[in-house]
């Protein structure tokens, strides 16, 4: 049979092409991401300095610092934790080791998917609906924790399996060969091992946490309060909702532009040293489980 | 009889490890070559030499010459390959039909390779389903997707799909290891149909199967090609014992 | 030993209780957003207390929302363009009562003042009075009480405008939100599935390892950028940009918030993509090789459509997340209520809708309810994403 030379040429240009378009296009999106980053430190590094990070607020949020919201962050990311942490390792731990596989762990399953497909303005109107006003605990850190914390509990759940489901079987058949109860197997064979994998995944729940603005909208997020909150009950500041305030709804939003962009630079360089992080302690501890 | 394919003094290395060991060997025309040999002894590997599909895998190093009627086909030119590809189908052990109906998987490689003329594509596809005894089961269903097929039906269209486009040699890497005994039975009525237009080499795990489809018969151990003659002459009386050894089973 | 005997049954139903909260959270999370997001239907969209009066001699005895906006807006101006006699319609407000009356008139205490009224409304035949305060208007002889239909599901759903906080009726049509939030999410696709389908096809089938290794992460990483600053980032570059590239009056309009969306929407698409393009077996890749296809055609013919299901699972995914994303569309679409017709214009979408006006919204009132309302709806829109998602992809196992 004959067949068309012209054919086989116009494939490798067309392949060419192509390889070339796609190419071009993946590094088109890893440029993006540079660019909006570099934007975002670029615009933002100059902004940054101890008295940025320690300072109150002033003059209508265009002058001073964003002190109040570093630390609402760290308190609503350090609740949430409280929360999320154990309860999804604990989930995962079900899911894994005691759910036999069926309709139930089905569900669980779709459940948990199910929760992490939910809008984070959904958490925000549950958590107003639920810990703010059935609960009473008002718009506080409590209630702004928790509803973190369900946000943050599916990502939980989700690495705490993952890393567990890693751990090769041979080890529990060891535990119990010996007469360890299931358990102790877990506590005392599997978490240690799945551990760094559990930790990473930690890590980047509290990335994910840091950045959320819709939860704490109703539920804890103060616009301006130049102080630190007195106990959990008192409503904070919070680096993402102070961003959206201070780009959108100042009186003077050309004037606290620059806060504006140390804080993007702040809210990034969580993000960036959290990924790396977790890319560091995957690596490191990737190795060492490997070994074993 | 001439020798379609010949190998010679042929070396591979996937990275470090060196999987095929100075194999010189000639292939007959029109005839059925089975190559055997225990599990990771190079049959595969050997078999893909032939349309280049070792390429694909980086880090390979190919030494050696492998004459493909006389042509080294290691020395053409890239743009060459194509043709050299159409010129070797290949039948793969598990059925791998693509996520297309019956009709467009015959007719894919002569799509991509540039036949546009319909009717044409309409009788090649139609001959080439006789051909591998499968058109009284599927005329009525072309649309149909392939996965519908049974696994037997799915490999014999795998068949067709690569006649379509007429090659001279058929490679099949244990074409039969995945199916039930009666469509096993059913793949080997093909080959032996097929030999008298086409150059077949196949590898097989099934000593029976060797024995009852091919003319010829190749050993590979450890990379190395122990053995090569009729395939009477290798299962009745080999001049090897390890090839003895593995012929009465005693290990592989 | 004997107190682990204790222990051990209490942590593992500890474990238990836990590896059920996922369920439990949803299940919470559906009675309270559809207890008070139903409470919303059968309200009157009108304040409670207000009332609305016409004289007694007018046929009209039911007006709806969207009426009682077009009279007071004077959009209509006849009643009889709404089933009454054929006479103008004028507009009573207790401020012209001020000028019809004397201090004294109306008494120190305005205890006269149900009677001022009464008199005024007799001599106007065609009027129609707004009163935020029954008590103070008392029963009046001269005219009726009309009946205000009660939000219903149906007007929800179709209604053309959303407009919660207007008086004497609130309009709260979710047509123009969804609409908005539809427009957005679906232009973001469309953007972002080609660049991202051509980057996970790259990741998957072209580049090779070393370089995949370095790219994967680095497009995880636009994972976790945080929307409010996707949103900033929007408002600072892309909304300039967009709104200088076609001259707009302003930038923030859908299609900045669809360009948002899409760069938001890219992580997921890749990923979910490239796996599902990885799944591809070796074996029927190098079969079509094997016939003289180039790599390209292999990819084109054979990879993409034995993946498509896991594509289509990544487009619904994006989808899904665009149009739950919140921050961002907040700050770049402008947010105004009105039935889009351009990807130049303002939109709202629904999650904005919520965040922006949940703070204002007093508790419990009928503006609370309704936003409560969109929430059962995006919480709606989105399970159908995740079950659409689920069934996608059980297809292909
Ligand atoms: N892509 C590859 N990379 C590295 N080693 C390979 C690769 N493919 C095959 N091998 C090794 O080469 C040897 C021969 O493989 P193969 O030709 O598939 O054996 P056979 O088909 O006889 O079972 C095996 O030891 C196998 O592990
Ligand atoms: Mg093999």
């Amino acid at each position: 049979m004959t067949f068309p030379e012209s054919n086989d040429r116009r494939k490798k240009i067309g392949q060419a092409v192509m390889f070339g378009v796609s190419k071009g296009i993946s590094y088109g999106i890893v440029a993006l991401l540079f660019l909006i980053l570099f934007f975002i430190i670029k615009q933002g590094i100059g902004v940054i300095s101890w008295e940025f990070l320690t300072a109150m607020p002033t003059d209508g949020m265009t002058k001073g610092g964003i002190y109040p919201a570093i630390i609402g962050t760290l308190y609503l990311v350090g609740g949430s934790m409280l929360f999320a942490f154990p309860v999804g390792v604990m989930a995962g731990i079900y899911v894994n080791e005691y759910a036999v596989s069926g309709p139930m762990k089905r569900f669980i399953n779709m459940m948990t998917n199910n929760l992490a497909g939910v809008p984070s303005i959904i958490f925000g109107l549950f958590g107003m609906a639920l810990f703010v006003n059935q609960m009473g605990f008002g718009a506080s850190i409590l209630a702004g924790s928790l509803t973190l914390g369900l946000l943050a509990l599916p990502i939980v759940i989700r690495t705490t399996e993952e890393s567990l489901k890693s751990v090769d079987d041979t080890f529990r058949q060891a535990s119990y060969a010996l007469g360890g109860s299931k358990l102790y197997t877990i506590r005392k064979v599997v978490l240690p091992i799945a551990l760094p994998n559990i930790l990473t995944g930690l890590i980047l729940a509290v990335g994910r946490v840091s950045g959320e603005t819709a939860p704490i909208l109703f539920t804890v997020a103060a616009y301006f309060l130049p102080r630190l909150p007195n106990s959990i009950m008192d409503q904070c500041m919070a680096l993402p909702y102070h961003l959206y305030v201070i780009s959108t709804s100042g009186t003077q939003i050309e004037a606290s532009r620059p806060i504006a962009y140390g804080t993007a630079f702040v809210l990034v360089a969580i993000v960036l040293i959290v990924n790396i992080l977790a890319a560091l302690l995957r690596n490191y501890f990737g190795k060492k489980v490997k070994m074993n | 009889m001439s020798n379609k394919i010949e190998t010679i003094d042929v070396n591979l290395h996937y990275g470090d490890f060196h999987a095929l060991k100075d194999i010189s060997l000639g292939i007959p025309e029109n005839s059925v070559t089975a190559l055997i040999g225990p599990s990771g002894c190079g049959k595969s590997t050997y078999l893909r030499l032939f349309n280049r599909m070792n390429d694909l895998i980086p880090e390979t190093r190919i030494t050696g010459k492998v004459l493909l009627d006389g042509e080294n086909i290691y020395k053409i030119k890239a743009t060459k390959i194509d043709a050299l590809r159409r010129n070797v189908g290949m039948v793969f052990q598990k059925p791998n039909p693509f996520p297309k109906s019956i009709f467009e998987n015959v007719a894919y490689g002569l799509r991509v390779n540039g036949i546009t003329d319909k009717s044409f594509i309409e009788g090649q596809v139609e001959k080439t389903l006789h051909q591998a005894a499968l058109w009284d089961e599927v005329k009525d269903k072309l649309k149909k997707s392939a996965f519908e097929l049974s696994g037997g039906q799915q490999q014999r269209l795998c068949i067709a799909r690569a006649l379509a486009i007429e090659p001279s040699i058929i490679l099949m890497d244990e074409p039969a290891s995945a199916l039930d005994p009666i469509s096993t039975g059913k793949i080997e009525d093909l080959i032996f149909e097929l030999k008298s237009e086409f150059t077949i080499v196949i590898v097989t795990h099934n000593m029976q199967q060797a024995g009852r489809v091919s003319d010829y018969t190749g050993f590979f151990y450890l990379g190395s090609l122990i053995e090569f003659g009729k395939t009477r002459k290798i299962f009745t009386n080999p001049s090897k014992q390890e090839t003895e050894n593995y012929i009465s089973g005693r290990f592989g | 030993m004997r107190l682990r005997k204790i222990t051990e049954p209490v942590f593992e139903r500890l474990i238990k209780i836990c590896g059920y909260s996922s369920g439990f959270i949803v299940l919470l999370i559906v009675i309270f957003l559809f207890k008070e997001g139903i409470s919303f239907f059968n309200l009157s969209p009108v304040d409670e207390g207000s009332t609305l009066w016409v004289h007694n001699s007018n046929p009209v005895k039911e007006l709806d929302a969207a009426q009682i906006k077009d009279i007071f807006d004077q959009k209509i101006d006849n009643w009889k363009a709404i089933g009454g006699n054929d006479q103008p319609i004028e507009l009573f407000t207790l401020d012209e009562l001020g000028e019809a009356f004397t201090a004294e008139q109306l008494g120190p205490k305005f205890e006269y003042l149900p009677k001022c009224i009464d008199s005024y409304m007799d001599s106007l035949p065609g009027a129609i009075g707004f009163f935020p305060e029954k008590q103070t208007v008392g029963l009046l002889k001269s005219a009726k009480e009309v009946e205000v239909d009660k939000v219903s599901f149906s007007t929800f759903i179709s209604d053309t405008e959303w407009f919660p906080t207007s008086r004497p009726a609130a309009r709260m049509g979710i047509m123009p939100l969804l609409l908005g939030t539809l427009l957005v999410s679906f232009f973001a696709i469309l953007f972002a599935l080609p660049l991202g389908l051509a980057a996970s096809i790259y990741l998957a089938e072209i580049a090779d390892d070393r370089v995949r290794k370095i790219l994967k992460p680095i497009i995880e990483l636009l994972a976790g950028i945080p929307s409010v600053v996707y949103g900033f980032f929007g408002l600072v570059v892309i909304v300039p940009f967009v709104q200088n590239t076609f001259n707009l009056p302003v930038g923030e309009t859908a299609l900045a918030g669809s360009i948002v969306l899409a760069i938001m929407a890219l992580p997921t698409i890749i990923t979910v993509s490239e796996d599902a393009l990885r799944t591809t077996p070796r074996a029927m890749k190098e079969a079509s090789l094997a016939l003289g296809a180039s790599q390209w055609q292999t990819i084109r013919k054979v990879i993409v459509p034995y993946a498509a299901s896991g594509i289509t699972a990544a487009a619904i995914l994006g989808i899904g997340r665009a149009i739950g994303e919140t921050m961002a569309a907040l700050m770049v679409t402008g947010n105004s209520a009105i039935m889009p017709h351009s990807l130049l214009q303002p939109v709202r979408t629904i999650p904005a809708t919520i965040a922006a006006e949940l703070g204002e919204a007093p508790f419990g009132g009928l503006h609370f309810k309704a936003l409560f309302a969109l929430g059962c709806i995006l919480f709606i829109i989105t399970l159908i994403i995740n079950l659409l998602v689920e069934r996608v992809s059980a297809k292909r196992r």
